[in-house]
């Protein structure tokens, strides 16, 4: 397992607190340049625990993970973030604009007040992902769907190759959900980005997708969307029988997964 | 000593000026006003005002231990604070969330304050220049004092601007951008320290929020631009401490309340005309 184009190669990977007790174990993956990706399962499943340790933040108990061929370093600059909980709230009065370029430059001792040059990558940052008019209004101000915008140019602004995003999708409605979802694609295959994305529902993603990463029950199945997301696969995973249904218009849903009291 | 005010602000200033006490109040707490205008613009940001009124508060046992000693309390406060500030720092990421158990210590700390001071004789007066400020009393020396410690924020703050600025804007990411979020939330409080301790000589351990919190929190609703609001909140602050001092060379009330008071109205107005 593993290719050139593998940028994360990850082998008989657990993880976990303590030995006795993994989130997860035994994952087996490989994901490739450009590749979006979505990491599915149930809260509490390890969903974010996975992006802990793409981020370096966390340690596997055992087996290896490689990002770009390396163990994962805290900090590395080829990896953008956006991390499920933000510091930021309706109480910010900072324009959005000043969040890119701190994330551009924040790293940096010193102040350098007045940069055209930063200026400009912050707003060309801002237009990629489609919000221009976003740049000089308030963090406070923004909805949801706004604010995961700015959040994603945050990340982009570094000119990462991958980008780790944790549940960008929580809390918006059917439109901005879709909205969003066109944006992440349209930069995953213009800059040709890796892309790891957290979410609940898999149905506004799965026509982009590459890959699922799918954790439950503390299994990790990965693959194609055909290959996991079947009665088959995901019964496996949780080790109970649960049936994946589809709609009219492809829409899967999982049943049985997260109710076993018809056991 | 009694001089009346005239309609002409010139000469006002040179009659007060000709008092060395009004001098140094004045250079003491011009110094202190750009220092907490500054700082407390990272106060409001990083929402640790509850913080800072906490380091004052510990602030006190400090002060009050020094002056039992006989040594200038800027020096007690300085310690304090600083220890204090250190140990909110490694509490938790985010003092607010830790509010009881900041609010056990400066109980405590405040505790031993009142034993100190009963142990000293000047009882009363120390006491009180503590806990609501005594610029008009501060010496030569306190305004050399005051200066050095200002200047060290400054160039510290100055170094650690845009790590600090970006750490409390968004943890999480910082954090993952490798950036020592454990170090600079404890720079930040000990910035946060001797800012603190040095803004007590003017508006005293209770009214700290007068200088350090106040301030920022209206220029932070004036500007959304980090460094406009930081210039807004620096000119609040000296527009209120030097019209607090002008006026108290007139009148014989402290003039911790005249800036108190300027602050909040200004407070109060920008709060009015800027509902966020």
């Amino acid at each position: 397992m593993g290719t050139q184009s593998d940028v994360v190669i990850a082998e008989h990977l657990t993880v976990g607190y303590t030995r006795q007790k993994p989130v997860w174990q035994d994952a087996n993956f490989s994901v490739s340049r450009g590749e979006f990706v979505a990491v599915i399962g149930p809260n509490g499943a390890g969903k974010t625990t996975m992006f802990r340790l793409l981020l370096g933040l966390q340690q596997p108990i055992s087996g290896t993970i490689k990002v770009f061929g390396e163990k994962p370093n805290r900090g590395n600059p080829r990896i953008g973030y956006v991390p499920q909980h933000h510091t930021i709230d309706n109480e910010t009065n900072i324009e959005c604009v000043e969040l890119v370029r701190l994330a551009f430059s924040g790293n940096k001792w010193g102040f350098n007040l007045s940069s055209k040059e930063e200026k400009k990558i912050a707003f060309d940052t801002l237009a990629s992902v489609g919000a221009t008019e976003l740049a000089t209004k308030s963090l406070g101000s923004l909805s949801g769907g706004e604010l995961q915008r700015v959040f994603l140019a945050e990340a982009l602004v570094s000119s990462p190759e991958m980008l780790l995003l944790d549940e960008p999708l929580a809390n918006l409605d059917i439109k901005r959900t879709k909205d969003l979802v066109g944006v992440i694609n349209d930069v995953v295959t213009s800059r040709k980005v890796t892309a790891f994305l957290v979410a609940h529902d898999i149905n506004p993603l799965i026509q982009f997708l590459d890959k699922v990463i799918y954790i439950a029950n503390g299994k990790v199945a990965t693959g194609t969307p055909e290959e996991v997301l079947t009665s088959k696969r995901l019964s496996a995973l949780y080790g109970t029988r649960v049936e994946v249904l589809r709609d009219s218009r492809d829409n899967i849903v999982v049943v049985g997964a997260e109710d076993h009291h018809g056991d | 000593m009694f001089v009346p005010f005239t309609i002409n602000l010139f000469a006002d200033l040179q009659q007060i000026f000709q008092y060395q006490f009004m001098q140094h109040a004045f250079e003491a707490g011009t110094v202190v006003a750009i220092v907490a205008g500054i700082i407390g613009y990272l106060v409001v940001l990083r929402r640790s005002s509850f913080a800072a009124h906490a380091l004052s508060e510990i602030g006190f046992a400090g002060a009050a231990g020094t002056v039992l000693l006989g040594i200038n309390p800027v020096f007690g406060l300085l310690g304090f604070t600083t220890v204090g500030g250190i140990g909110v720092a490694l509490l938790g990421k985010r003092a607010t969330d830790r509010d009881i158990e900041i609010g056990s210590i400066l109980a405590f700390a405040l505790g031993l304050g009142v034993l100190f001071i009963s142990l000293y004789s000047g009882y009363a007066t120390e006491a009180y220049s503590i806990l609501f400020g005594e610029i008009l009393g501060i010496s030569t020396g306190g305004v050399i004092i005051t200066l050095a410690v200002s200047l060290i924020i400054l160039a510290v703050a100055a170094l650690v601007y845009r790590p600090l600025l970006f750490s409390s804007l968004d943890e999480e990411v910082a954090e993952a951008k490798g950036m020592n979020i454990t170090l600079l939330g404890i720079i930040f409080m000990v910035l946060m320290a001797a800012a603190v301790s040095i803004a007590i000589q003017v508006v005293g351990v209770l009214l700290i929020f007068a200088l350090m919190v106040t301030p920022a929190a209206t220029a932070i609703r004036l500007s959304k631009k980090p460094i406009y609001a930081i210039t807004i909140s620096v000119l609040i602050a000296l527009f209120a401490t030097w019209v607090g001092l002008f006026i108290s060379f007139y009148e014989p009330y402290p003039v911790s309340f005249f800036v108190v008071s300027i602050v909040f109205i200004l407070y109060l107005v920008v709060r009015f005309i800027r509902p966020m």
